[in-house]
């Protein structure tokens, strides 16, 4: 949903999303390099790296699409 | 030292810089988002109903959001642990024909009637006594319920992340304050969408990484057959009898308790989700938006009842009840969902996690207080107080109820953590009003012979029976046997017998009352009762976009869905 004139909900859910991604894939990326001493279990998945870059790509897809200024509801 | 940093031993997890980084920046946006949607909230419309204009996807997330609290999330993950999958019937059976029923029965009448709130619709049919009642009753128990959760979640984040209790109720309780007063529904509405997404951001990897673990949906069944019993994973086949599955309950109270009433009172009546779709656009938009949430409520239990599931077969330790664990120095069964979080989920996951669960605590509040604020100004202040009051008098008032809501709702927290018992007290009080509401109202909306008299004493009637089956098993516990027809029934079986007697009781009392007394003319009902009632077109739509067609989708899939797991 636009508000009149305003920002649309997605993009706010698209900044939330890509923020989130780009933090969540950095700590991740950080771990790859800099094991930690007790590393969760399934550590060797890098599941933040893939799962940060998933959120981070949805994110800038939503704020792409639903930027201010785009004509799309 | 910030309180924040004021960690105690037992905390279950410990955050990294990048996890804070995390929840401040989801603090600052929520903010952001009220302060930005200030502009928007000029008239009492805008403050209270959104101005009416949310799509059906903007208002169905948010319906099913409204539902998605923390403490919900925790508490259904823990109840998977400790009943097994028998706890997805709240989330199925529980939800999905009351949703339906919602879009395609009861959702016409409360749009085209134009009323801000349920208990406006009882006034419109009834008249002010069962409004009065209704708002009323509502109108406390919501903040106090709110107040209840907050407490509630505060002790989780003590439980779970070692933070101060006081600084847990503040910050969100003045959070939610914040944006709601500034931004009104709209804002609520908005906070709700963006946790619906974070929740799953946060959530949906564990089942994916468990599962992994477990080694498949096969696999994991053996581990549980394994460690606790086979009947942990079945959903119909043990509700034959109360003593063969572990919830001590069968299935007439499940699909008649649950189903049939709890559900449909809650999904259908209660305003606290309701209002989300009375913000709808238009009736199209109004009939998808609990379709919508039908769709993705039928997925809530990969990332809930999954995870109590995968507890059960992967974490090396034994978890037990509240007062065991607090006793032996044990993990008890609501720690299921963090300490499988805490399991599989590193820096920057583990934060999104925690402000999953957070952001389900501050949309829950958020939720109550504005659903407060609107039935205080528009079914209390306004109707009894001064109703010769300007639109920007009733806006301002929704500000200041907004703000005093949040003031109750954090007495009543400091108010249970004096006194415990206060909590069960309070929740089971907002229990007695949902089953009787919904008999009121649907004999309202479908029997034009129902009278003011009628729905006013069935509610009353109803209620009454209710509180009178719970004090009476709080006084004397084997009473259950009686309320739940079987000496092997467990608690959860009271809450849906009560339930479903409450019913019984209020649809009785009012159709009695209203065979001896006066019937309103018909021309009054029109707009209020089916029958009478020219129903509103959706328009001249192709069929896959009617939504008639999309709630046969949805109940097809949720008959699969009970008959794969059955």
């Amino acid at each position: 949903m636009h508000s009149e004139g305003g920002v649309s909900i997605w993009f706010f859910i698209g900044i939330s999303l890509f923020v989130n991604g780009v933090l969540i894939t950095g700590a991740g990326v950080w771990e790859v390099f800099h094991p930690p001493a007790n590393p969760v279990v399934l550590f060797h998945l890098h599941a933040n790296v893939w799962w940060g870059a998933i959120l981070l790509v949805i994110g800038l897809l939503y704020c792409l699409q639903f930027a201010p200024g785009r004509k799309k509801a | 030292m910030l309180p924040l940093l004021a960690y105690v031993s037992t905390r279950l997890v410990q955050l990294s810089a990048v996890d804070v980084v995390i929840i401040a920046f989801y603090f600052a946006l929520v903010l952001g988002i009220g302060f930005y949607l200030r502009g928007r909230a000029n008239t009492a419309e805008d403050f209270f109903m959104a101005g009416r204009e949310m799509t059906a996807w903007v208002a169905g997330l948010s319906f099913l959001s409204a539902n998605l609290g923390a403490l919900e999330l925790m508490g259904w993950a823990g109840s998977a642990y400790q009943y097994g999958i028998l706890a997805t019937h709240w989330y199925w059976i529980g939800a999905i024909p009351a949703m339906l029923f919602l879009a395609l029965v009861m959702m016409p009448f409360y749009y085209i009637s134009k009323t801000h709130s349920v208990p406006g619709y009882l006034k419109l049919r009834f008249g002010e006594p069962a409004r009065a009642l209704s708002a009323v009753s509502f109108a406390f128990m919501t903040v106090l319920m709110s107040g209840v959760n907050m407490f509630a979640m505060a002790k989780v984040m003590q439980i779970v992340l070692g933070w101060d209790i006081n600084f847990s109720i503040w910050v969100s309780s003045l959070t939610v304050g914040v944006y709601v007063a500034l931004g009104g529904l709209r804002s609520a509405i908005f906070n709700e969408v963006l946790q619906f997404f974070l929740i799953w951001a946060g959530a949906l990897l564990i089942p994916i990484l468990g599962l992994y673990e477990a080694g498949g949906w096969s696999n994991l069944k053996l581990q549980i057959a394994q460690r606790a019993s086979d009947q942990y994973v079945h959903l119909w086949s043990t509700l034959g009898s109360f003593s063969s599955n572990p919830m001590g309950i069968n299935w007439v109270g499940i699909v008649f308790g649950l189903g049939a009433v709890i559900s449909m009172g809650y999904w259908t009546t209660d305003f606290l989700v309701v209002q989300r779709i009375l913000s709808a656009k238009d009736i199209r938009s109004a009939e998808m938006a609990p379709i919508i949430g039908a769709g993705f409520k039928m997925l809530v239990p990969l990332i809930v009842i999954l995870p109590g599931l995968l507890g059960l077969a992967v974490l090396p330790m034994k978890l037990t009840g509240e007062s065991g664990a607090a006793a032996a120095g044990l993990h008890s069964y609501n720690d299921v969902l963090p300490l499988m979080l805490a399991r599989y989920c590193g820096p920057g996951l583990l934060g999104l996690g925690i402000t999953a669960l957070i952001a389900g605590f501050m949309s829950g509040m958020a939720g109550n207080v504005s659903a407060f604020t609107t039935v205080w100004t528009y079914d209390i202040y306004r109707p009894l107080i001064n109703s010769k009051g300007s639109d920007q008098h009733y806006l301002s008032m929704g500000r200041w109820t907004t703000v005093i809501g949040v003031l109750i709702s954090i007495g009543t927290a400091y108010l249970v953590m004096q006194f415990a018992s206060i909590m069960d007290y309070v929740q089971a009080l907002f229990s007695f009003f949902i089953a009787p509401l919904f008999g009121t109202v649907v004999l309202g909306m479908l029997w034009k012979r129902a009278t003011g008299p009628g729905g006013f004493l069935g509610l009353l009637f109803g209620t009454v029976s209710s509180i009178s089956m719970w004090a009476w098993v709080k006084v004397d516990p084997s009473a259950l046997r009686y309320v739940a027809l079987s000496p092997h029934a467990k608690a959860l079986a009271q809450d849906m017998f009560q339930a479903l007697w409450s019913f019984c009781v209020c649809v009785i009392v009012t159709v009695v009352v209203s065979c001896m007394t006066q019937p309103r003319p018909e021309a009054e009902l029109v707009g209020l009762v089916r029958g009478l009632t020219p129903m509103p077109s959706v328009g001249d739509l192709p069929f896959y976009e009617k939504p008639t067609f999309w709630a046969v989708v949805v109940a097809i899939v949720f008959v699969i869905l009970n008959l794969i797991f059955w």
